[in-house]
C-alpha cells in the first residue's frame, strides 16, 4: 500500500465517501422486504421513529419518517417481531447505514418474548416462583450486597438513595457486566461467591438501569434464575424500569420496580426508625406514669378514708354498743327495782289487814299483864290485884283486878 | 444474616411487646417498673444504634479462595 497517492490516484472526501456510498447502497436495495425483531425503539417528538431491526446474529439501524410512522396500525414494541418494507440507505452526515421504512407490520410474538414465556412458564411449574420459597428481607438491613455494572446507572441510583436515607449500612458492590453474553455467567458467579464469601450479608439487591429487551436479556437466563434460587441470602431483584419484569424479579425473593425502589425498600429511612423508636419512647412512659398514677389514686383514696384520717372512728360503734348496752342494764336493774318494790308495798297493804292496830280500829283491845308484859288471852293468867294494861284503838287503860273470878 | 441484624429487629419488637404489656396495665407496679428499666435501656440502645454512623462503601475488586480484596468507594 503506497504511502502517499500518486497524482493520478483520486483522494476522496468523507462526504464524497458517503454520497457514493449512498448512491451504491440505494441502487442495490431500493425496495426491500426485511424481517426480524424491534429493539430499542424510539419515537421522537417530531414524529420520526428510530429503532433497530435485528436477528440473532445481527441488526440494522432503521428509521420511520413521521409521515409512514402515523400510519403504523400498531404500537410498536422492542422485541416485536416485525416484517418491514422500505429502501436501504446511508444517513450521509453520520456515514449510517440505515434503513428507512416505509411500510411495517406485525409478525407474531418475537423470538426472545417467545423464549421469555416459556421459561417463565417451565420454572413456574417447577416451583422457582413459589411464594413459600421467598425469604423474607429483614427490616434492617446493615449488609447489603449489590451486583451490578460498576459504571452502570443502578449503583449510582441506588447508592443516591442510601446517602440521602439511613446511613448506617455496609455496602459491597459485586461489580459484573449486565449485558452482553459474559453477563449471565459473571452474575451467577457473582450469586455464589457473595453467598460462599460473605454469607452475613442481609440482602443482595441484583439489577441494572433500564434498556432494552435484549439488554435486560441476562435477567432472563435461566442459570441467572437458578443461582438466585438457590442464594441463601435473600434477592431483590430491580431490572430496569418500573414496566420491565424479567424472570428474575418472579424468581427473587422480592421484585423492586428500579434499583433505586430495591435501595429504598431496604434502607429504611433513619427518620422513620427514630419516629417508630420515640413513639415507643413515650407510650412506654405514659404507660408506668397511667400505671404509677392509678396507684396513686389508690394511695390516696385509702389514705384518706375515715379510719386512717380519724381512728377513734374505727372505736365509735364499739363505744355506742357499750352505751347502749349500759343503758339496757340500767333499765333493766330499774324495772326490777320498781318490780321490787310495788311487790313489796303490796305485801305491806295485806300486813296492814293483820295488823293489831286494824283490830283495835274495830273496837276490840289487847290486854297485857304488867309485870311479865304477857298478852292475856286467858284470864287465869291475871291474878287478884295484877296490874294489866288494855290498850285501845286510842290510849290504853291501866287496871286492877279486883277479884278473881273461878 | 449478623447476629447484630437480628439483635437490632428483636430489640424493636421486644420494646414493643413490653410497651404494649404496659399499656395494659394489669402487671403489678414492681413487675411494671422492672418492664419499664428493661424498655428504657431497650430504646437507649436502639436509638445508640441509630445514631452510630457506619456507612461504608466497598467494591469487589478480587475474589479467589482466601483472598479477597475490598476498595472503599463513595459517591
Amino acid at each position: 500500500m503506497a504511502e502517499i497517492p500518486t497524482t493520478e490516484e483520486h483522494v476522496w472526501t468523507v462526504t464524497e465517501l458517503n454520497t457514493s456510498a449512498r448512491h451504491l447502497v440505494e441502487g442495490a436495495f431500493p425496495d426491500i422486504w426485511l424481517e426480524g425483531e424491534i429493539s430499542n425503539f424510539n419515537r421522537y417528538p417530531s414524529g420520526h421513529c428510530y429503532f433497530s431491526i435485528k436477528d440473532e446474529g445481527s441488526q440494522i439501524q432503521a428509521v420511520m419518517f413521521q409521515n409512514h410512522a402515523q400510519a403504523l396500525d400498531f404500537k410498536p414494541v422492542d422485541g416485536a417481531k416485525v416484517l418491514v418494507h422500505g429502501r436501504v440507505s446511508i444517513f450521509e452526515r453520520a456515514g449510517k447505514y440505515q434503513i428507512i421504512v416505509q411500510h411495517m407490520q406485525e409478525k407474531g410474538v418475537g423470538v426472545l418474548y417467545q423464549r421469555f414465556q416459556e421459561l417463565k412458564k417451565k420454572l413456574d411449574a417447577e416451583g422457582l416462583f413459589a411464594p413459600e420459597h421467598k425469604k423474607p428481607i429483614p427490616a434492617v438491613p446493615q449488609e447489603i450486597g449489590v451486583i451490578t455494572s460498576e459504571a452502570g446507572a443502578a449503583i449510582h441510583d441506588i447508592l443516591t438513595v442510601i446517602n440521602r436515607r439511613f446511613a448506617n449500612v455496609h455496602v459491597l458492590l459485586y461489580p459484573v457486566a449486565v449485558q452482553g453474553t459474559a453477563a449471565a455467567g459473571e452474575i451467577v458467579q457473582a450469586l455464589e461467591n457473595l453467598n460462599k464469601y460473605f454469607p452475613n450479608l442481609d440482602v443482595i439487591i441484583l439489577g441494572r438501569g433500564g434498556g432494552s429487551i435484549e439488554d435486560l436479556w441476562p435477567f432472563n437466563e435461566e442459570v441467572v434464575a437458578r443461582a438466585i434460587y438457590n442464594s441463601a441470602i435473600p434477592v431483590i431483584s430491580a431490572v430496569g424500569h418500573e414496566i420491565d419484569y424479567t424472570i428474575s424479579d418472579f424468581v427473587a425473593d422480592l421484585r423492586a420496580p428500579t434499583p433505586s425502589a430495591a435501595a429504598e425498600l431496604v434502607v429504611k429511612s433513619k427518620e422513620e426508625l427514630s419516629g417508630r423508636l420515640g413513639m415507643l419512647e413515650t407510650r412506654l412512659a405514659n404507660a408506668v406514669k397511667y400505671k404509677i398514677d392509678v396507684y396513686e389514686q389508690r394511695l390516696n383514696r385509702l389514705a384518706t378514708s375515715p379510719v386512717l384520717v380519724n381512728p377513734a372512728l374505727m372505736y365509735a360503734q364499739y363505744e355506742q354498743q357499750v352505751d347502749w348496752l349500759s343503758q339496757r342494764l340500767v333499765n333493766a336493774i330499774s324495772n326490777r327495782v320498781e318490780f321490787c318494790l310495788n311487790e313489796v308495798k303490796r305485801f305491806a297493804q295485806g300486813l296492814t289487814a293483820l295488823s293489831p292496830l286494824a283490830v283495835l280500829e274495830r273496837g276490840y283491845s289487847i290486854t297485857t299483864l304488867e309485870k311479865t308484859g304477857e298478852i292475856v288471852v286467858d284470864s287465869a293468867q291475871v291474878k287478884k290485884d295484877d296490874t294489866i294494861t288494855v290498850r285501845v284503838r286510842r290510849g290504853s287503860i291501866r287496871a286492877r283486878r279486883i277479884e278473881e273470878l273461878l | 444474616m449478623t447476629e447484630q441484624k437480628i439483635d437490632f429487629e428483636v430489640s424493636m419488637k421486644k420494646l414493643e411487646e413490653i410497651v404494649t404489656k404496659l399499656e395494659k396495665g394489669d402487671t403489678p407496679l414492681e413487675k411494671s417498673m422492672q418492664l419499664f428499666e428493661e424498655g428504657i435501656k431497650l430504646a437507649k440502645q436502639l436509638s445508640e444504634r441509630l445514631e452510630a454512623n457506619k456507612k461504608k462503601i466497598e467494591k469487589l475488586t478480587k475474589i479467589a479462595p482466601g483472598q479477597i480484596e475490598t476498595e472503599d468507594i463513595n459517591e
